[in-house]
């Protein structure tokens, strides 16, 4: 009973500001209502007793990725044209699309028979992904790492200003 | 009641769709990257949900979700200096504006 | 669980919260405004305040009372909804950290939020939001020089994350967890009583030591620089861009503004004393006492290093730490797993 109740809230909290992320003509306030949608996926998270992906998930998206949409925001003065038209000629197309695919999505997943998981998670998510990551997934973690440094020094170029 | 698989797919096919609207329908390309974010989210509560209820024994759901934070930090940081580097060049951000090709 | 138990689980834990934002605005505001004024005259040769109460110990009363009935007055177009909502996410942001703080072990209960398993990694993402205020604030002020003034502490506190996250990693590597208090536990006894501290390595020798002073010390550097304090306070020093990004912000939101400030810079010594200074652990006295020693004289060396060092610039604070603190604390990072092993 508090599962449900507590997972109704998480929810609205995730869905109700993402709607405002889409839809709001000004920018900073979108930006602004990405962070409580990003919380709440923290606190679903929490409930599915992942732990340690919730740490990072505020510690990385709200700390710093939403900081960044912020940053970018304020240099390309994206903030100020309230008086500028924010949604471009397929956005009735684009709603359609959406919506379809959404309960296209929808049907489909609370049709299938999931299979019950036999076992249970480990006590601590931290130790176990850790050890995942050094054992059985060591190729995906080193990619990332090169990934997360080929897109450091690109990010570096393309964004400095020409002498 | 219990909360089932069910209540976090669907959960998270609205987040999904949110992003697909916003991504399809905004001018601004920070406004489309804030898109992409929802939908990469979303995808991450799929996979942890999916992982505490098909598959608990190991936490390879936890592993796929956290190379997915990581790839959308990454991705996140080169789109945004592609941003900055237009708006120096282009004067716009608006996506349905930028048009340099000739014909 | 049922019911009954999950109601009082909620009635601890909101008890708890009460009690620890009380102690935090009464001491750390209050006590720490007061303390950083007389520590300051004192190194300038000069009185503190002493007018106010018995050797000017209600002062900071006198100040909350005066900005209590300042007016409050929001610019002209500034977005309502960032102006408002910023001064309340830094000393919230800042109050949150402090539940995974333990306050000592009386009697053999622990004083603590939450003791949640992934402790740390609660502290470092709570204080990263702290830049979400920073940056909405200085935006909703519709001030060039607060916006300016609130890209720069930005960009200072985002640089400065990652040297502190990263000499967080010795203590838990040399604890094995992320848990606080597991890692105040796994500095118990020793030579002394202060041989495991982490400080000089938790009992691994001289290669311990090293790893353990380094880590200290980028701790502390990077946590100066977290918040804003000298010689790292160029965004909201008085004769920079007038005060930054919390210009235009008067009354109770402004002390909002230094709550959120002096909480952070009080959970950053609380946790230099837990990390590496052993803790609660010490000889003879109560839990808690020897926590508060330990942190009282952290926050004394911290306002102490204010008031002697000069301001570094912006350009040369961020290059101390992406060209210094960053690869110092990824060698140090290296080493304790060199150590460990």
């Amino acid at each position: 009973m508090g599962e449900l109740v507590a997972f109704l809230v998480l929810a609205a909290l995730t869905l109700v500001p993402a709607v405002v992320v889409v839809t709001s003509r000004n920018l900073v306030r979108a930006a602004m209502a990405l962070i409580p949608s990003l919380l709440g996926v923290t606190g679903l998270f929490v409930l599915l007793q992942a732990e340690f992906v919730a740490g990072i998930q505020v510690l990385i998206y709200a700390g710093a990725i939403a900081v960044l949409i912020l940053f970018v925001i304020m240099l390309t003065e994206g903030g100020t044209g309230l008086a500028v038209r924010q949604v471009n000629t397929q956005r009735w197309p684009g709603l359609a699309a959406a919506a379809g695919f959404v309960a296209a999505l929808v049907a489909v997943l609370v049709r299938t028979p999931w299979p019950a998981g036999s076992g249970t998670l480990p006590a601590g998510t931290t130790a176990a992904v850790g050890e995942a990551f050094l054992t059985e997934f060591v190729l995906a973690f080193e990619v990332s790492s090169l990934v997360l440094l080929v897109s450091l020094v690109g990010a570096l170029v393309i964004a400095r200003r020409e002498p | 009641m219990r909360v089932g698989l069910e209540h976090y797919l669907v959960v998270s096919a609205v987040l999904f769709g949110l992003g697909l609207y916003g991504v399809l329908s905004r001018r601004n390309a920070v406004a489309i990257l804030m898109g992409i974010e929802l939908m990469l989210n979303a995808a991450n509560v799929n996979l942890v949900a999916l992982n505490r209820y098909v598959a608990p024994g190991a936490v390879a759901g936890h592993v796929f979700a956290l190379v997915i934070i990581t790839l959308a930090a990454c991705e996140a940081a080169v789109g945004l200096a592609l941003v900055l580097a237009a708006y120096r060049t282009l004067e716009t951000i608006h996506v349905d504006e930028i048009n340099v090709m000739k014909w | 669980m049922p019911a009954v138990a999950w109601g009082l689980e909620i009635l601890r834990a909101t008890v708890a919260t009460v009690l620890l934002f009380t102690f935090l605005a009464v001491v750390a505001a209050m006590f720490g405004v007061l303390a950083e004024r007389k520590i300051s005259g004192w190194i300038q040769s000069r009185l503190g305040p002493k007018h106010v109460g018995p050797q000017g110990l209600l002062q900071t009363v006198a100040d909350t009372v005066k900005l209590l009935q300042k007016e409050h007055v929001t610019p002209v177009n500034a977005d309502p909804v960032a102006f408002n909502v910023a001064p309340l996410i830094v000393p919230v942001a800042a109050l949150l950290a402090w539940i995974v703080i333990p306050l000592g072990v009386p009697f053999g209960v622990l004083l603590i939020g939450r003791d949640l398993n992934i402790g740390l990694l609660f502290f470092v993402a709570m204080t990263s939001l702290i830049v979400i205020g920073v940056l909405l604030g200085g935006w909703a002020s519709n001030n060039k020089y607060s916006l300016l003034g609130a890209l720069r502490s930005a960009s200072q506190m985002i640089s400065y994350e990652i040297p502190l996250a990263l000499a967080l990693l010795t203590p838990i590597m040399l604890a094995g967890t992320l848990s606080t208090v597991e890692i105040v536990d796994a500095q118990r006894g020793g030579f002394l009583g202060v041989g495991r501290w982490f400080l000089f390595g938790g009992g691994h020798g001289l290669g311990g030591l090293v790893v353990g002073v380094l880590a200290f010390a980028i701790f502390v550097a990077a946590a100066t620089a977290e918040t804003f304090r000298t010689p790292f306070d160029l965004p909201e020093a008085e004769s920079e861009l007038v005060a930054g990004y919390f210009s235009e912000y008067t009354g109770m939101r402004f002390a909002l503004f230094q709550l959120g400030e002096y909480g952070e810079l009080f959970a950053m010594a609380a946790l230099s004393s837990l990390l590496f200074l052993g803790g609660w652990h010490g000889p003879g006295f109560t839990s808690t006492l020897w926590l508060f020693v330990k942190l009282f004289a952290m926050v004394f060396f911290l306002m102490w290093v204010r008031w002697t060092y000069p301001r570094l610039r912006l350009d040369q604070l961020l290059n101390f730490t992406w060209k210094g603190l960053l690869p110092l604390a990824l060698l140090n990072v290296l080493l304790t797993g060199w150590v460990l092993v």
